[in-house]
């Protein structure tokens, strides 16, 4: 007998695990970001961090349409791509603190976390700078007959960057399963992408006959179901896509942009955050389809927070390298 | 005379040859850039690849130097061993965020986990009456980026063995091609062999006074060795091969034993490769030398298109002997 909350039962052709699968990484990303902001208002962080807070809902949604052996590149603002496709809260904190434990051994820091076990081709702190390693991924993959598809994150300030045409182009040209996927969260830095951008975004992957969709990024049903589509589609040998997903990014362009009235209001900030909160939304639906309960999902969130705390205390108890290091990896 | 296991061939076979016989040993090699497969290049130096290897693996590519040297870059990650092909050192400038940024830093950066085994193939040198924009020997730029290794032979031998242990190398590798020596023929071995990178070769040996030279400047300063042992100078002449690793241990025993030394790259002289192989040559020589170490590149300006200009451009034999000559005393 099937009961209410019954993990099996499948609304809207997806199980009910997995949607709660997705909640909990949304939530988990919400939680890692907060935690990065209390960092650096500690001053227990060196440098800056870019933060993806009101953004998770791509990132989940796209990765949950991607397999462990599919690539991911990510940008600055990388945080969510890394954890969506896998990376585990605690050395992704370390690799923030500069330690010994982090995913780059403290060699990168926020804005280049890597991990080929999950398939993360790392991130990238030149704007529009992966879209290359993204299509010669993709290009290795056709060549070498695997049917894993990348998945290249950017946002909307990369579509200034000529490297990313060039890339499509090729792509499209040959096929390559790789999918664009451009984060519109309405600011290049401090700047409103409307002042950078001419035309229709669309019709910039259009051109190149590239299949280019719009979609709601802050409604992860809507960015996985379209997701899921293109990234099969890849798969299958069919080419190339094009994804611009409009959602916003709730804080700074990093953590120490504070005062932002000049760029934006925060009678904004408030509408997205109070009306189109991904998390929020959500779990609205999620209650409404009656397969999980409000009281479950703030378990959840405590759950993670929990786990977000104790990955910081592990980064902040975990060693630096050694200076001797400094010199070490340059070649391999 | 070449010996019995050689053949002569010229530059463009030997770098052909490396490429067939690197892609037949490695299904993972492949090479791609503008106009590579059926047009083989403007200079034809990689004439019949595709007709052996086929579209799959010898890419023309639309012209998008930063695109597809990035798409080298990302394939290099991910089990491929591309050859990505800049057909002048010139458009090297319109890849550099991909090699400097990307392609130099990904192994640093990822804490030593993703490995970009690379190489891009590209040009150097004037006096083809090419102008400003077709001309540039910009192999300085790219050997003070850590991360990246630069080869730049000067014989066919070398062409071919270096060109094997670049696409060996785990690591990106630029390697620099001196246009005019296209068809420079030399003696190749037949069998199977490859050349280390940071091992110099002296190749003419001397007393008098050490002159390192590069590429296209190699066969300019034993022309100036000629003229030099005519005066009573005798002049040792090396080839480091690569700029980087560079083999400081013979660029330094070299000018301890002869007590003067000169070089000579076709780069622009200003904060360029022979500054870097001075002050090598200074620091671990200083005690042995009797002579400031000189240094002759490119004049420092960009290369003009008319040939009575663009010969004044150029390092020569003539200046090259004169100035060891001065160096020696013997002005």
């Amino acid at each position: 007998m099937t009961t209410a909350t019954d993990q099996t039962r499948v609304i809207d052709g997806v199980r009910a695990e997995q949607w709660m699968r997705m909640y909990r990484r949304m939530v988990m990303i919400r939680e890692f970001e907060e935690q990065v902001n209390e960092l650096y208002t500690r001053a227990l962080m060196p440098g800056l961090a870019h933060l993806y807070i009101g953004e998770e809902a791509v990132a989940v949604g796209i990765c949950e349409a991607l397999r462990q052996t599919d690539y991911i590149t990510s940008t600055h603002r990388g945080h969510g791509h890394c954890l969506a496709k896998g990376a585990s809260p605690d050395r992704m904190f370390a690799e923030l603190l500069g330690k010994e434990a982090g995913y780059c051994r403290g060699k990168g820091g926020s804005m280049h976390i890597a991990d080929p076990a999950t398939g993360n081709l790392g991130a990238n702190a030149i704007v529009g700078g992966s879209a290359g390693i993204a299509t010669g991924a993709a290009l290795a993959s056709k060549r070498l007959g695997k049917d894993d598809v990348t998945v290249c994150f950017f946002g909307e300030g990369a579509l200034g960057q000529g490297v990313l045409y060039e890339v499509m182009n090729l792509a499209a040209l040959w096929k390559l399963p790789v999918i664009y996927v451009c984060e519109n969260n309405l600011y290049n830095e401090y700047t409103h992408y409307s002042e950078t951008t001419a035309g229709d975004i669309l019709a910039r992957g259009k051109a190149f006959g590239v299949p280019a969709e719009n979609v709601d990024g802050q409604d992860v049903r809507a960015v996985y179901a379209v997701a899921q589509r293109l990234v099969d589609r890849a798969r299958k040998g069919e080419g190339p896509a094009f994804m611009v997903c409009n959602t916003y990014r709730y804080t700074g362009h990093h953590v120490g942009d504070i005062n932002r009235e000049y760029y934006r209001s925060k009678q904004e900030e408030q509408e997205w955050k109070t009306k189109r909160d991904a998390i929020q939304n959500f779990a609205a639906w999620m209650t409404g389809q009656k397969f999980t309960e409000a009281a479950k999902l703030g378990e959840i969130q405590k759950e993670v927070r929990a786990e977000m705390k104790a990955a910081v205390e592990f980064a902040i108890g975990a060693p630096y390298p050694s200076p001797e290091e400094a010199d070490q990896d340059v070649y391999a | 005379m070449p010996e019995a296991a050689e053949r002569e061939l010229t530059f463009a076979q030997a770098i052909r040859e490396a490429l067939a016989e690197e892609m037949r040993r490695d299904s993972r090699v492949c090479i791609f850039g503008e106009d590579v497969a059926e047009a083989g290049t403007p200079f034809k130096v990689l004439s019949g690849l595709v007709e052996e290897f086929g579209r799959e693996r010898v890419l023309d590519t639309p012209i998008s130097e930063a695109g597809f040297t990035g798409m080298g870059v990302g394939a290099a990650m991910t089990g491929l061993r591309p050859v990505v092909d800049i057909m002048f050192g010139d458009f090297l400038t319109l890849t550099m965020d991909q090699l400097v940024n990307q392609a130099a830093k990904v192994h640093y950066m990822s804490g030593g986990t993703w490995k970009v085994p690379m190489v891009l193939r590209t040009t150097l040198g004037a006096a083809r009456r090419s102008a400003a924009q077709h001309s540039q020997s910009l192999h300085a730029w790219v050997s003070h980026v850590p991360g990246l290794k630069v080869a730049m032979p000067s014989t066919p031998r070398d062409a071919k063995g270096l060109l094997k242990t670049a696409i060996r190398d785990e690591n990106p590798v630029v390697f620099f091609e001196d246009k005019m020596m296209y068809k420079l023929k030399g003696p190749v071995p037949m069998g199977e062999y490859t050349i280390p990178f940071g091992v110099a070769d002296v190749r003419r040996e001397g007393e008098d006074i050490t002159i390192v030279a590069t590429s296209s400047m190699v066969q300019v300063a034993l022309g100036a060795a000629e003229m030099l042992e005519k005066i009573g100078v005798s002049a040792e002449v090396i080839d480091p091969r690569t700029t980087w690793p560079l083999d400081e241990k013979t660029l330094v025993e070299s000018a301890k034993k002869t007590s003067r030394a000169m070089v000579v790259d076709e780069g622009y002289g200003r904060y360029g490769v022979t500054g870097e192989i001075a002050s090598v040559i200074a620091e671990g020589a200083f005690y042995s030398l009797e002579a400031p170490v000189k240094r002759m590149g490119a004049m420092h300006v960009p290369i003009p298109f008319s040939p009575p200009l663009e010969d004044m451009t150029v390092p020569t034999e003539q200046r090259v002997f004169e100035a060891a000559r001065t160096l020696c005393g013997k002005a």
